[in-house]
């Protein structure tokens, strides 16, 4: 079976989620093989690729790949499409990983998709375009495809792989060191999966009123086990940071069960939220759009309404 | 210091954006065209740091013809001068064609420092830094919520998952912005009558010395097969909270097993 090429995220030695669903996505067009780049590969990550059907494991963890931005990444897969000749390269729909895929395509002479939400035989990549106005249905005609994928767009299903592993080195091109990083500062994270990442956002608009209030958001989310989102009226009011926002400049999230509070709809925000797969609103106002996306909604103040449904759940679990 | 930043015009999100059943490509005369927000944040970055260490900065645009009322806008912000690289043979390239196009054009004028918006609403791949800095062979600053510079020296905060990375580099080097690295300033009504009176260059294809089959719909490394308008959402069930409204919200978490 063709051989596809799996670009691993990882963050502190865990492979991401992201990274499963490409594994289970490949596995229904080839055989999978993960390639790790960068410090921190264990025997738990290679099991943990195995689990989702890796056959194969290139690692090239030298530290050097992740001392500089994107370009050492970007020449490792160049090496690897060479000598394996793959039938596609497929990564995460992140910002870093669409730089990567973009500096690969040029290195290739391939094309590039970015954002697909589902992918099929001839490796026909589907998208969501506008805001979620348009679907489209797009191919590379040159070179390897290079497909990069949102996350949650392909469900989790384990099914063993071999797993093999080979080690790969590169020698680093002048070019590729040329911007270097030289401190990471990470900032406190807590115990909420990752926005993009995760299977349920619970997000707050200019409805929730003050920075103080978005803790009946938080404690919705944390019951639910979801990410917390937010609105560019909430994230400009400074009431949640900047990096939450979701929306047309903010991040794009294409959850199982994305939940607005507070939030209007406008097609900035609908943009960055509207390929979740089920959305509640809860709204004040009858006639906000987001009650045109809603598969349910509540009418109603969100102060009374919000602290409930946490109730509920805290109660049903 | 030169600093060049790439402007690009979107159609306006707030009207309705369509794709051409020609040939699929972006219907760029139906919607009003707009400068793309992210490039606001680049105009206004190249401005501070040309006002803190001197130089001049122009704008660099590839569109149609309608693209100049962005080059406008930008130089009504501040920009000294612009170049709008327009071609017909341009219609329809990809992130690789307009890449190369913008590349070949940057070698032309010249550059210490190129800025880019880190995406644009429009097509929103978000690669196009990272393939400039590739083809220019210049390092990547991108994502940058911060950018310092200090002689040749320069340094930014890169956005990550985890917060930010601090990267260092020397000119010349690609950047791209991130929203809210500034304020962009609008534009006062001396500005915008000057920058009426601001050279603005244009290029064809011959003029940047770019291949023709590498651009536009002859060029194309990938394309769009066919596309649909997206049907609407089946209408949810909508309830009025009358005291149980978080009850019934849960209700139906549950009946989607979401709890
Ligand atoms: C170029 C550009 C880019 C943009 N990018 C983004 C983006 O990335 N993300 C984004 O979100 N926006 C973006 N916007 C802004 C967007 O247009 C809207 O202004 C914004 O999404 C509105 O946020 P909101 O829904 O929270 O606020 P509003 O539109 O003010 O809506 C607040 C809602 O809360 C409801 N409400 C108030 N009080 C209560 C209560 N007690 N209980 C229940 N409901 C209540 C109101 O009925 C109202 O519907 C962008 C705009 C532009 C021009
Ligand atoms: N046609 C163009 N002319 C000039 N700059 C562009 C053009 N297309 C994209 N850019 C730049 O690339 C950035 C990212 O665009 P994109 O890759 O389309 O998301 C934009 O914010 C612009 O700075």
């Amino acid at each position: 079976m063709a051989e596809i090429l799996v670009l691993v995220e990882h963050v502190d030695g865990e492979v991401k989620k992201v990274t499963l669903e490409l594994l289970t996505l490949a596995r229904s067009l080839g055989a999978p093989s993960a390639v790790w780049a960068g410090p921190g590969y264990s025997a738990d990550a290679k099991a943990r690729l195995a689990e989702y059907g890796a056959e194969k494991v290139y690692v090239a963890d030298s530290a050097e790949i992740a001392d500089y931005v994107v370009a050492p990444k970007a020449e490792l897969l160049a090496q690897l499409v060479s000598s394996a000749t793959p039938a596609a390269v497929l990564l995460a729909a992140t910002p870093e990983s669409k730089e990567i895929a973009g500096r690969l395509a040029i290195k290739t002479d391939s094309g590039v998709i970015t954002d697909a939400v589902g992918l099929g035989d001839g490796f026909v990549a589907e998208q969501s375009i506008f805001g979620g106005g348009v679907n489209v249905r797009s191919k590379v005609v040159k070179g390897t495809p290079i497909v990069t994928v949102r996350p949650n767009s392909t469900p989790l299903e384990a099914s063993t792989g071999a797993a093999a592993e080979e080690q790969v080195t590169v020698s680093l091109s002048d070019a590729a060191k040329g911007a270097k990083v030289v401190e990471r500062v990470k900032q406190e994270k807590g115990a909420r999966p990752e926005l993009t990442e995760a299977a349920i956002v619970v997000s707050g608009g200019r409805g929730v009123g003050s920075a103080e209030n978005f803790s009946i958001i938080e404690k919705l989310a944390d019951t639910l086990g979801a990410a917390v989102g937010a609105s560019r009226a909430a994230t400009d009011a400074g009431w949640y940071p900047h990096q939450f926002q979701v929306g047309q400049t903010g991040k794009t999230v294409s959850p199982q069960l994305y939940i607005a509070a507070g939030i209007s709809g406008a097609i900035q925000h609908r943009a960055g939220m509207q390929t979740a797969k089920t959305i509640v609103a809860i709204n004040k106002d009858p006639e906000a759009p987001i009650f045109e996306l809603a598969d349910f909604g509540v009418v109603g103040d969100l102060n009374q309404i919000v602290p409930q449904l946490s109730g509920e759940v805290e109660k049903r679990k | 210091m030169n600093i060049v930043v790439c402007v690009k015009q979107v159609p306006d999100t707030a009207t309705e954006r369509k794709l051409s059943s020609k040939d699929n490509t972006l219907d760029r005369d139906a919607a009003d065209g707009v400068i793309n927000e992210l490039c606001e944040y680049a105009v206004e970055e190249a401005l501070k740091i040309k006002e803190a260490h001197g130089g001049e900065v122009t704008v660099l645009t590839m569109g149609p013809s309608k693209a100049s009322d962005t080059i406008r806008k930008a130089l009504a912000m501040g920009a000294d001068k612009a170049v709008h690289l327009i071609d017909d043979a341009l219609h329809g390239s990809d992130a690789l064609s307009t890449s190369y196009a913008l590349a070949q054009t940057l070698k032309k004028i010249g550059f210490d420092l190129v800025i880019l918006g880190s995406e644009s609403t429009d097509a929103r791949t978000g690669v196009l830094a990272a393939m400039l800095a590739e083809r220019l062979g210049t390092p990547q600053l991108t994502l940058a919520r911060k950018v310092d510079i200090d002689g040749t020296a320069i340094t930014v905060e890169r956005v990550t998952d985890y917060g930010y990375d601090k990267v260092e580099a020397t000119l010349p080097a690609v950047v791209s912005v991130v929203e809210k690295i500034n304020d962009p300033r609008y534009p006062s009504f001396k500005g915008i009558m000057a920058a009426k009176k601001k050279p603005v260059q244009t290029f064809g294809v011959a003029d940047a010395e770019i291949d023709a089959t590498q651009i536009g719909l002859e060029g194309k490394w990938s394309e769009v097969a066919e596309f649909s308008v997206a049907p609407p959402r089946a209408a949810g069930t909508i309830v009025k909270d009358e005291g149980d409204g978080g009850t019934k919200a849960a209700d139906f978490l549950a009946s989607k097993k979401f709890i």
